[in-house]
């Protein structure tokens, strides 16, 4: 005899981003146990990848994590760019570093869409989104697509930045500082917030790496590791920028590494936009038709907003990529942490935790 | 560290009194970047239906159709279909558009399609010129679809420049002998791809093979040049074979327009496909021939056929019969076989160890080769007809035109053709220290850049000069030839009319000629119109006519040209080459051309013709 409940969260659920399921037990308001079903939205890329030609993975690659589609891009292109030996100009490096910056500024504000929606803040939910969508209409005129953008290609990027984008990329920063306070003023520093998020989710130093946690989720338990300092890509070698970090470990200090992230990559788009350097923003790759890539193994990695994402990528000499597996971020934020830390919560918490740990689903079930 | 406020959602309440910052569609309307990828537009008279769209596509959106009113037209690479896209499959990444050659191809601003068909998602895309009616000066873009477009939408376009281009539009350059250096002898001008250069260049193909439809054999271009890419030159050998048995000769001579189909050249230069033949070939020596083509499996069918004239359409049509089984005989009435190949095109394009080296092959694959044998005079057509099962007649044309002004009978008046033939024999020559060329065709520049070379040799200088009707632009001889002949310090006098020879103490003195107005006429007959008043006297001691050739068909007895229809000047054959009269087939320049990959396409196809004329099914 229990009085134990099984409750299926997902995978069609207004506060679970992306299609996964969540079965938890519950033991009168108490979750007791949870289980992640995966599945829903699995769509193969990683074997369609081995039936297209280098280039032509790139309209695949985006699609791996819909919210932050550039970093895939860019962990593909810099694959190839590593077992084929291209070299990259130094224009396309700060020009991928600009639309790496605008890919976390969108995802974080995915994430504070989400976040905010999962407290009942629609005002800063609908915020979010509006800064978020005026992003997404500087990428329109970087790219042509607002949200796949097939920008970064092996070589550098697919097209020079349009004239005149300097001046509308520092139109919305200067707005979106201004928006920033807000955010602050509404949701930060709201006592409601505070009352939900401190304390909540705790996850200890020691526990993060155990569970193979990056991103602004280990850095929330006072460990300043981030992939853009430890083995720097495309130009952030060259640029200033400070790595936040949180010592508590609990939902409200991973809310605020977030926002002080955003903090820190409007500084750095103002600093890529000043330092720009003059020259080709992409050498010529080999002809498409006829491109195969000497064998070879490479493991790269970049700091995307949820944390390290990794590619390891095998060529074995043709024109196709033999293996190419994506290490998403969310994948131990997800799998591993997520039904751990629910254990001893209430329903409520399930939306908010998902939130919290910035899960990407389509990022594990690719 | 506080606790934080309650009262912070108040901040909202400031922006009670803004101006809304979302878009008020459809009442305001979105602004959309000039760079949108949408739906496709296509301009169908740019666009030459190569093909690549539809092979970069990752999602197999894209798929060549016939389209009513779009013809092929081989000689500018365009074939007759067009791209049409699957918009359930488009994920609008653009690929198409970067790797379109013409840049026919792009995106525009449109992206909204309702329709309950699934018909209307697929669409032929095209442009504002070949559907006006799609295209509506009232629709929005609220109101746009892919049925019912919007005017002036552009947005995705391929970079022509070759920044962001994923084509390399620049050729690798090709050594060639300096012109002061190759004047002196007749040592080959053209030096030959590296390794690095042949890969680098072999890499640029796109394989979209327009460049396959414009050669007259059809050669399996693509094939070959990934073989060479992939550094394979013996299934290269096996795919050039397939089409051409005289790759060495073509990999140097040929009128290459494959080249000036090369869907490359819309962007730049065409891939150099004759020079790359060349390098494959150059790769294997002789020896080897046998280990890269394999031993053919040849089925005996005990049947025999006689070939008369030992030029590009003979060889290939005794090469192909020989595979297909049957006993070749090929008569050659000079010394050595060739052809115009050994006799008319002059040393230092193609030196003869290059075509002494398809020959060789030819003949090891069973082919008898007998020369000094002139058909007609040695042994007649009526008692080939009666040894063997069929007859194939490659002649050529070895008779030169004359121009007949005045003073042609002269003996210091030659025609080009027989001067080419008595260098080749290595006869001795009495060249003059000032020549006069009249014609503006090839000929015309092997025989002035082939005396150049003998006058350089003889007085230590070059005086000659090129005089012919048409004017530069629309002279016969390739550009390139005409560069080089100026290179090497030949002067060429394009746009006059020869009127007279003249003569002083039976000696020549040079050419009297009128400017030449105009070549053809309205009908593009050949009906030339001078100005007599421009007149222009080009001092020169010897003459040297290289106006065109004729047949010399003396060795068709007279009954027979009875029975044979002629269709024109040129006697009428079918697609198989064959004439009237069933087991006589011709070939080479005498039915076609005149150029050598005309001649082997005529003798591949005249093979397919006899081996079905002989009770065969004909193969392919």
């Amino acid at each position: 005899m229990s009085n134990r409940l099984n409750l299926f969260f997902g995978p069609q659920h207004a506060g679970v981003s992306g299609n996964f399921n969540i079965t938890v037990t519950l033991e009168g308001e108490t979750i007791v146990g949870a289980r992640i079903h995966l599945g829903f939205l699995h769509r193969g890329f990683e074997k369609m990848l081995e039936n297209v030609g280098f280039l032509q993975g790139f309209p695949f690659v985006c699609r791996i994590n819909v919210m932050d589609p550039d970093h895939n891009e860019q962990i593909y292109a810099m694959a190839i760019e590593e077992l084929a030996g291209i070299e990259v100009p130094p224009r396309a490096h700060y020009i991928r570093t600009l639309v790496l910056e605008m890919a976390r500024l969108s995802t974080h504000l995915l994430w504070l869409n989400g976040m905010a929606g999962a407290m009942g803040f629609y005002t800063v939910n609908h915020w979010a989104m509006l800064a978020r969508d005026e992003i997404l209409e500087l990428f329109s005129l970087i790219s042509g697509a607002r949200v796949y953008h097939i920008y970064i290609l092996p070589g550098g990027v697919r097209r020079d930045l349009p004239d005149g984008f300097a001046a509308k990329m520092t139109a919305f920063l200067d707005d979106f500082e201004q928006t920033l306070h807000d955010f602050d003023v509404a949701l930060f520093n709201n006592r409601v917030f505070r009352k939900r998020t401190d304390g909540v989710g705790v996850i200890t130093q020691e526990e993060a790496l155990r569970d193979g946690m990056t991103g602004a989720n280990l850095r929330a338990t006072g460990l300043a590791r981030d992939v853009r300092r430890e083995e720097p890509y495309a130009a952030y070698a060259d640029l200033d920028f400070e790595i936040p970090t949180r010592i508590e470990g609990d939902s409200y200090a991973r809310a605020m590494v977030i926002r002080e992230e955003m903090h820190q990559s409007v500084r750095i788009i103002r600093q890529v936009l000043d330092k720009l350097p003059d020259g080709p923003a992409w050498n010529r790759t080999p002809n498409p038709f006829k491109w195969n890539i000497p064998p070879g193994e490479a493991y790269v990695r970049v700091e995307s907003g949820r944390g390290e994402l990794g590619g390891y990528a095998v060529t074995d000499g043709s024109n196709r990529i033999r293996r190419m597996n994506y290490r998403g971020p969310s994948l131990p934020h997800g799998l591993v942490v997520l039904p751990r830390i629910l254990v001893g919560m209430t329903v409520p918490d399930i939306a908010h935790m998902v939130s919290s740990l910035n899960i990407s689903v389509p990022e594990i079930d690719r | 560290m506080s606790k934080g406020s309650v009262l912070g959602p108040f901040v909202s309440l400031k922006y009670l009194f803004e101006k809304p910052r979302t878009v008020a569609y459809p009442y305001q309307r979105r602004e959309i970047s000039p760079r949108y990828r949408g739906f496709h537009k296509n301009d169908l008279e740019k666009c030459i239906g190569c093909g690549n769209c539809a092979d970069i596509c990752p999602c197999d959106a894209i798929e060549m159709v016939k389209l009513p009113g779009i013809e092929a037209d081989p000689k500018r690479g365009s074939t007759d279909e067009r791209p049409q896209i699957n918009y359930g499959r488009c994920t609008y990444c653009g690929l198409c558009v970067d790797v379109c050659p013409t840049g026919s191809l792009s995106l525009s601003q449109d992206f909204i399609h309702n329709d309950v068909t699934p018909e209307s998602f697929v669409a032929v895309p095209r442009d504002e010129k070949a559907a006006p009616e799609l295209f509506d000066a009232d629709t929005d873009d609220f109101t746009a679809s892919l049925i019912h477009r919007r005017k002036s939408d552009a947005g995705y376009k391929s970079e022509l420049a070759f920044t962001f281009a994923h084509l390399d539009g620049h050729a690798k350059e090709m050594e060639v002998v300096p012109p002061e250096e190759r004047v002196r002898s007749f040592v080959e001008m053209v030096r030959g791809f590296t390794r690095e250069q042949a890969i680098a260049e072999a890499s640029r193909c796109f394989e979209c093979q327009v460049c396959e439809e414009a050669c007259p054999a059809h050669m399996n271009i693509a094939d070959y040049i990934r073989d060479i890419w992939a550094e394979d030159y013996h299934q290269a050998a096996r795919d050039i074979y397939k089409t051409n048995p005289l790759p060495e000769v073509c990999g140097r001579v040929c009128t290459h327009n494959c080249e000036k189909a090369c869907a490359m050249s819309h962007r730049g230069d065409p891939v150099s496909i004759r020079w790359l033949k060349r390098y494959a070939m150059d790769q294997i020596p002789l020896a080897d021939y046998e280990k890269a083509l394999g031993t053919p499996i040849v089925k005996p069918t005990g049947k025999k056929v006689a070939i008369v004239g030992a030029g590009p359409s003979g060889l290939a049509a005794a090469y192909y019969l020989t595979l297909m089984g049957y006993k070749v005989t090929v008569f050659e009435e000079k010394e050595k076989p060739g052809g115009m190949m050994r006799y008319g095109i002059p040393e230092y394009r193609l030196p003869y160890p290059a075509l002494d080296k398809d020959i060789a092959y030819i003949e090891k694959v069973g082919v008898e080769i007998r020369c000094n044998t002139r058909v007609g005079k040695d042994i007649t057509l009526d008692e080939l007809h009666r040894d063997y099962d069929a007859v194939f007649v490659g002649i050529g044309l070895q008779r030169g035109r004359s121009t007949r002004i005045p003073g042609t009978d002269h003996s210091n008046v030659f025609q080009a053709i027989t001067l080419l033939r008595a260098i080749t024999r290595g006869e001795e020559i009495t060249v003059t220290d000032k020549i006069v060329v009249i014609g503006g065709g090839n000929v015309a520049m092997d025989i002035s850049r082939s005396l150049a070379r003998l006058q350089m040799n003889k007085y230590g200088k070059v005086d000659v000069t090129v005089t012919c009707l048409e004017t530069e632009e629309i002279m016969p001889a390739d550009p390139e030839e005409i560069a080089e002949a100026r290179e090497e310090g030949i002067r060429i006098i394009p746009g006059r009319s020869p009127v007279r020879i003249e003569i002083a103490d039976d000696e020549i003195v040079g050419v009297h000629t009128v400017c030449c107005v105009s070549v053809f006429d309205d009908q593009h007959r050949f009906n030339p119109q001078v100005d007599e008043a421009d007149k222009l006297f080009i001092p020169g001691t010897m003459v040297v006519e290289a106006i065109g050739q004729s047949a010399d068909d003396s060795l068709l007895p007279d009954e027979l040209k009875q029975q044979l229809e002629f269709a024109g000047r040129r006697v009428k054959v079918n697609e198989y080459y064959q004439s009237s009269i069933p087991w006589l087939f011709f070939g080479g320049d005498f039915v076609k051309g005149p150029d050598v990959i005309t001649g082997i396409a005529t003798g591949h196809q005249a093979a397919r013709g006899i081996d079905g004329y002989l009770n065969r099914p004909a193969e392919e």
